[in-house]
């Protein structure tokens, strides 16, 4: 009788086991499947050029300096942007603010907002910035980008505030010590590793943002670091060069692909080597 | 404000206040009149009357959930940093009324240090667990403040182990080490009274002894208080025993008394392990 139950068990048990692993090999076989037609399709074009010349007409060779240039801008502006009110908002929200009604809410939207089409975000601010400027720029992809980051930060830091051991605020406090230092001096140290993995999160996010771009800071054939003109960027170039029908264009859109791929991935493993780090200590 | 004989703690309260002269009598550093605490609507403490005594060591037994680390914390009104806990009645430390809601309280747990169940180091180096602290109320060259950490480190018995790696992570150090460090940093800033909540209930036998030793010899500076879980701890660190069952102070007495003849049956059951 027992010896039937357990066998009962161990056949549910090994189900069970076959479904997670076919559901692991599943997922992870798209992704494989992914990388390799990137490498494969991407490595060939991988040159000296690509990171020293302008992108091309079609029909003619070039690189894509100035999309690797707008990227940068667009994405460190975003998070410069973006990354110190999340930082703001997450700590009124797990420190000053944890116990009140707003936070409540405002966790509720910021929920939204994480979740949010990023298509709208580009539409808001077309709506916001373009329209009322006349043009697109580089500044209004900038605000779409840091919209984008907002929500992640948010939440990052808030979760990450909120691991931080009530025992340690407590200790800090016992000390007589204000509660401006309590939070910057104990709870951010204590958390650093967490919340610098936020923002490199947020980075990876936005990294291969396309569609906020294309209503903002469009696309730019020529290098520009003027943020009041329009500026180009992986992601839109990518966009643009993969519909077209030129191959050298086509050839340009997977070396751009492979360089966002390749960055967030070294972003992510950073982001998990720091927050393995955190949990060491 | 002057100073009440302690004669006045027995009016509103059956429990008397230790008299023994085999302590040597000193003043009441804290006195607690009427005392009620409340968790939202639940009342933790009922009524509680206590004094701790300058200098000496007062001893918060009872079972779990009797109120004994809530009274504690009432001492430096950690309560304060959650919402919806309140506490009645009158908390003198030297005749001023801590629970007064004008009182500042960082300048009140400057006087009052606390030092905590598990060992609580900031995440920063050895030396700045304890200059932080310092940092907070004075400003010290570096030569003063080298002496203030080294002295606060020598008087928690740690100078020896850490004196080559002070500029290490206080995480990095054994349990017992971290709790004689966070002793360290609430002595380095010369507080008046030191409130332990179950300070050993996390390290070993050797470091509880050392933590026992310890606490022994900061009665000649500081008023401690201690809420302990082991009644030989109680008996081996304090003079004075508060026994607390169910939000009441039971009984208060000198702790040779407490645990070898005490008045109430209720202090008799837990001390003999009847229950709790």
């Amino acid at each position: 009788m027992i010896i039937a139950k357990y066998r009962r068990r161990r056949r549910i048990d090994a189900i069970a086991k076959g479904l997670c692993l076919a559901a692991t090999g599943f997922g992870l076989g798209w992704l494989v499947l992914i990388l390799a037609a990137l490498l494969w399709n991407g490595v060939g074009g991988v040159s000296f050029a690509v990171f020293t010349q302008m992108t091309p007409p079609p029909g003619a060779a070039g690189g894509l300096l100035n999309a690797i240039a707008g990227s940068l801008i667009l994405t460190v502006l975003g998070v410069l942007i973006g990354a110190p009110i999340g930082m703001l908002a997450g700590t009124y929200m797990a420190e000053y603010g944890r116990y009140s009604k707003l936070t409540f809410f405002v966790r509720f939207i910021n929920d939204i907002l994480l979740s949010a089409p990023s298509i709208v975000v580009g539409l808001f601010v077309y709506e916001l910035m373009v329209t009322r400027m006349g043009h697109f720029s580089g500044i209004a992809g900038a605000v779409a980008l840091a919209i984008i980051v907002i929500p992640v930060v948010v939440r990052t830091t808030e979760d990450m505030l909120l691991l931080v051991p009530g025992p340690l605020r407590e200790a800090a406090s016992a000390l007589g010590m204000p509660l401006a230092s309590v939070i910057t001096k104990v709870a951010y140290r204590a958390a650093r590793a967490g919340l610098v993995t936020g923002v490199l999160l947020a980075i990876a996010r936005i990294s291969g943002e396309t569609a906020p771009l294309l209503f903002t800071a469009l696309n730019n054939q020529f290098y520009s670091v003027n943020l009041n003109e329009p500026m180009s960027s992986l992601p839109a170039v990518i966009f643009q060069f993969a519909l077209s029908p030129y191959k050298e264009w086509q050839q340009l859109a997977w070396t751009g692909a492979l360089l966002v791929t390749f960055a967030v991935l070294a972003m992510s493993i950073a982001a998990r080597i720091l927050s393995a780090r955190a949990v060491n200590k | 404000m002057s100073f009440e004989k302690p004669a006045s703690l027995n009016n509103t309260s059956s429990i008397a206040a230790p008299t023994s002269q085999a302590n040597g009598h000193t003043r009441e550093k804290i006195s607690v009149r009427s005392l009620n605490f409340y968790y939202g609507t639940s009342r933790a403490l009922k009524e509680v009357n206590l004094s701790l005594r300058e200098h000496k060591v007062t001893a918060l037994i009872g079972p779990s959930g009797c109120g004994k680390s809530t009274l504690l914390r009432v001492f430096n009104r950690m309560y304060d940093l959650y919402p919806g806990q309140r506490a009645e009645g009158e908390v003198l430390l030297d005749g001023e009324n801590i629970l007064d809601p004008s009182l500042d309280l960082n300048l009140l747990r400057a006087r009052v240090g606390m030092v905590f169940q598990k060992p609580t180091p900031f995440p920063m180096s050895i030396y700045d667990n304890i200059a932080f602290g310092i940092k907070l109320y004075e400003r010290l060259s570096k030569s003063e403040m080298d002496g203030r950490v080294e002295s606060a480190l020598r008087r928690s018995a740690l100078w020896e182990e850490v004196r080559d790696k002070l500029t290490q992570s206080g995480l990095s150090l054994s349990g017992g080490q971290q709790q004689r460090l966070c002793i360290a940093r609430t002595v380095a800033i010369r507080p008046e009274v030191i409130l332990f909540d179950e300070p050993c209930s996390a390290l070993d036998p050797i470091s509880t002894s050392k933590i026992e030793e310890l606490i022994d010899e900061l009665t000649d500076d500081y008023t401690i208080a201690i809420v302990t879980h082991s009644m030989q701890q109680a008996a081996r660190v304090s003079e004075y025993t508060a026994f607390m069952y169910l939000g009441e102070l039971v009984e208060f007495d000198d702790t040779s008394k407490v645990f070898t003849s005490p008045r109430e049956k209720r202090t008799q059951d837990y001390i003999t392990g009847r229950f709790g």
